[in-house]
């Protein structure tokens, strides 16, 4: 076992700038796991690429929705180091296919086909690159088997032929990506398996056949879509340096993701991410609320159960404490510029509603309609999302956010219903299009309800600006926060019980 | 660290290798972290969804080593007296009741030194743990299931292997343990309590990985029913169900169909016995729809 300064000091550095790209990116290392990881990487054979990222997985990296973070970063920093993808970096790209090449020979010896043979025979001379048809071979070949060295192959090659790559031009990955697999086809690669598939079994599959078939080759196809990406990122990294390709591709964890400006794969994810959380959040509550069930010593009953004992208070016996459980009213805009983040809050007060007494949801655009029926009875909460944006009666005039007379709608219809136990949670950008803000029935709603909270989804310095009256609300409030994504969320609803 | 302590595995393949001896197959992740551990000696955290083997790891690793399995199961409301030491209430106070029907003669320096010794200790697992003498594998399960304040009870065992008792002093661990503790992710854990263990997550199996486990958990299975069923459950776990079939239900669902006699799964047998993957209404009829109406988006073009 060596110790970490008999190593060459380039080792200590990478791994130094690994950890402080992972803080940069957001996650949580700290001091003592930053040494842990040290540590680990000293009993793991360097070789051993899997061994060495699980290494430093283990130490670095305590929770799984950080770990796609990680792996990207882990690529970017120790993508070229791995034995089967040796590469010059300062050299010109053909000198390091000439590398790459030459390591592939073996992986070859094991698939037949005749278009690899050709492929990697004139990569490893330095020859022209393959022919399209070549490639085509290779990847019909590739998805066929699944076969992960073929795999590799055509990734390095159709990027080398398709992407056309420039040193030092400021594209993302995201380009080069799109070049090379809209030259590669891959659906027509995937119809032809299929019909071929079909063909074998005489024509007709079931459709259990077909579905299984259909799936094993789109799983083939995605692992080929992650080597070309892992390629075109390698590529990027040997052009431009470690540091800048991970300043590139950092991304917000998912819990920093903003609500309103989330991509539509960002907006996937989030949808993922938010069902363990709130479960996670109404688990949570639940034991807040049984935390110290253990009340204060009941005297009488202790001496009571005493007697069993001679006099002797052998069994101690405790009051129970008396559960609150209070009632809470969700007042949410679903106009189109706060959609997205109305949807992710009826979500979580679904999910934590079997911790309150009553839980009861509003939804407004300009006029105001009660949708807690919809949540009632079901087990499928995007069915439920679905019928409240599709039958919940909300436009009253012209379907543009009037908060005023969504307010005046609820305080004539609702408002006799808010008492003291009530929490009135109201979600919105307060974007009035100009209409009067009738502020005064918050004042009122305050004065009946336990609390009134304001959740908005927009940054705080935004607050205010143009048609936004969220102050002229807020003066009246127990609070206004700022919800832009899953972390801001989970902490107001942690402090709201 | 100590400096005399000899290692339990050569190498993460050596794991490897223990572990498949015992039916148990790890992949690089399992393996590698569970080497780290016993190289420094730090305790395991073992997150992921529920039946994918995570107190089996454990288990298995004791089996491995020979080392006596201790197990703590976690639950809401388990204080220090269930998991570390009790002191012996009742027995304290007869021991007081006999001196009192005996005489005034004692003193009250030799009774509290007497009632807090040794005789009046209950030991619970964790103090069990750090008391032996054999070699132990310490499993504290679920313990996402305790309430964060009585995480922290943890937290000297799992960074010193130590337990100290007031009246009674600090108790050392005479050999370092391998710890692992699961949990199944309901609540974010302490970060304390993270930063003293390695992190391991263990998902669902891969195609081929979960082929294997098939085939070495269920006697009699033929090769091409084992990758029927990887196959089907991996199609299943890519639809969006509200609880996807864990390896043990895929175990169960194997056995099923060995005892019944199918070699070749066919539409109607898959779906008639679906209910053994799957638990919830909504998610089977989901599963039977995906699985039946297989038009695929190129047979229609």
């Amino acid at each position: 076992m060596t110790t970490a300064v008999e190593k060459p000091t380039p080792f200590l550095d990478l791994l130094g700038g690994f950890i402080q790209e992972l803080r940069v990116a957001g996650l949580p290392v700290s001091l003592t796991e930053n040494l842990d990881g040290m540590l680990a990487v000293q009993h793991i054979p360097l070789e051993d690429r899997e061994a060495f990222k699980y290494a430093l997985a283990a130490t670095l990296v305590k929770n799984q929705s950080h770990w796609k973070a990680f792996e990207t970063v882990f690529e970017i920093y120790f993508s070229m180091r791995g034995d089967e993808y040796e590469m010059n970096k300062d050299g010109d790209a053909d000198d390091a296919d000439a590398d790459e090449d030459g390591n592939d020979d073996e992986g070859d010896g094991n698939d037949e086909g005749e278009g690899d043979g050709d492929g990697s025979g004139r990569g490893g001379s330095g020859g022209p690159p393959l022919s399209p048809e070549e490639i085509a071979a290779m990847l019909y070949q590739a998805l066929l088997s699944g076969d992960r060295e073929l795999m590799r192959m055509v990734a390095r090659n159709s990027v080398k032929r398709y992407a056309g790559m420039e040193p030092g031009r400021p594209v993302g990955g995201t380009y080069y990506l799109y070049r090379t697999l809209r030259n590669l086809d891959l659906d027509g690669v995937l119809a032809r398996l299929m019909q071929e598939a079909r063909d074998q079994v005489g024509g007709q599959m079931t459709p259990l056949e077909e579905r299984l078939a259909n799936d094993e080759y789109e799983n083939n196809a995605e692992k080929l879509r992650k080597e070309i990406e892992a390629e075109i990122r390698r590529r990027l990294v040997a052009d431009r340096g470690a540091e800048a390709m991970a300043k590139t591709l950092r991304k917000p964890l998912p819990e920093d993701v903003d609500f309103m400006h989330a991509s539509r794969d960002e907006m996937a994810n989030l949808r993922k991410a938010i069902y363990p959380l709130t479960r996670k959040l109404a688990a949570r509550l639940q034991r807040k609320r049984r935390h110290g069930r253990i009340g204060p010593l009941d005297f009488r009953r202790t001496i009571r159960h005493s007697l069993s004992y001679g006099g002797v208070p052998a069994e101690l016996k405790f009051r129970n404490p008396r559960p609150n459980k209070p009632e809470i009213m969700v007042v949410a805009d679903i106009s189109g510029s706060v959609a997205a983040f109305a949807r992710f809050t009826l979500h979580l007060v679904y999910a934590i509603s079997n911790q309150f007494s009553k839980v009861r949801a509003f939804v407004f655009i300009d006029g105001l309609d009660e949708v807690t029926k919809y949540f009632e009875n079901t087990e499928d909460i995007l069915d439920a999302i679905h019928k409240v944006n599709t039958e919940a009666d909300v436009v009253w005039v012209d379907g543009h956010s009037d908060y005023g007379h969504a307010f005046e709608v609820f305080w004539e219809n609702f408002g006799k219903e808010i008492g003291p136990k009530t929490t009135v949670l109201i979600l919105g950008d307060a974007r009035n299009n100009y209409h009067a803000s009738q502020a005064w029935i918050m004042k009122a709603i305050k004065a009946k309800a336990r609390s009134v909270f304001w959740l908005n989804p927009e940054p705080r310095s935004y607050w205010d600006t143009g048609d936004s009256i969220v102050g002229e609300y807020g003066q009246h409030l127990d609070g206004t926060f700022e919800c832009r994504n899953l972390r801001q969320l989970e902490a107001f609803v942690d402090n709201l019980v | 660290m100590l400096p005399a302590m000899s290692y339990r595995f050569e190498s993460v393949s050596t794991v490897r290798d223990g572990l498949r001896k015992v039916d148990y197959l790890a992949d690089d992740g399992i393996a590698g972290v569970a080497f780290l551990a016993d190289r420094l000696q730090k305790p395991v955290l073992v997150e992921g969804p529920a039946g994918t083997g995570k107190t089996q790891l454990a288990k298995s690793i004791a089996e491995v080593t020979g080392a006596r399995l201790i197990r703590l199961q976690c639950y809401e409301g388990l204080d220090e007296a269930k998991a570390l030491y009790e002191w012996n209430y009742k027995k304290q106070l007869l021991r007081i009741q006999a001196e009192r029907m005996e005489g005034d003669s004692t003193d009250w320096a030799e009774i509290t030194d007497d009632i807090f010794s040794d005789e009046f200790l209950l030991t619970r697992p964790l103090l069990e743990a750090i008391q032996a003498d054999d070699p132990v594998v310490l499993l504290i399960d679920e313990v996402d299931r305790v309430e964060v304040e009585t995480e922290a009870l943890l937290l000297e065992i799992l960074s010193d292997y130590q337990v100290s008792i007031p009246e009674f002093g600090t108790v050392k661990a005479k050999q370092i343990p391998l710890v692992f503790l699961t949990s199944n992710n309901t609540r974010e854990l302490s970060e304390a309590l993270k930063r003293r263990c390695l992190f391991l997550h263990i998902d669902y199996p891969d195609m081929e990985r979960e082929r294997e486990i098939v085939l070495t958990k269920v006697p009699d299975i033929s090769e091409s029913l084992a990758d029927q069923v990887a196959r089907i459950v991996r199609t299943i776990r890519q639809l969006e169900l509200k609880k996807a079939p864990s390896v043990s239900e895929t175990l169960d669902w194997a056995r099923t169909l060995v005892l019944l006699g199918i070699e070749q799964i066919t539409e109607a047998e898959a779906t008639e016995t679906l209910h053994i993957l799957l638990k919830y209404q909504t998610d089977i009829a989901k599963a039977t729809k995906e699985l039946t109406a297989g038009q695929s988006q190129w047979q229609k073009s």
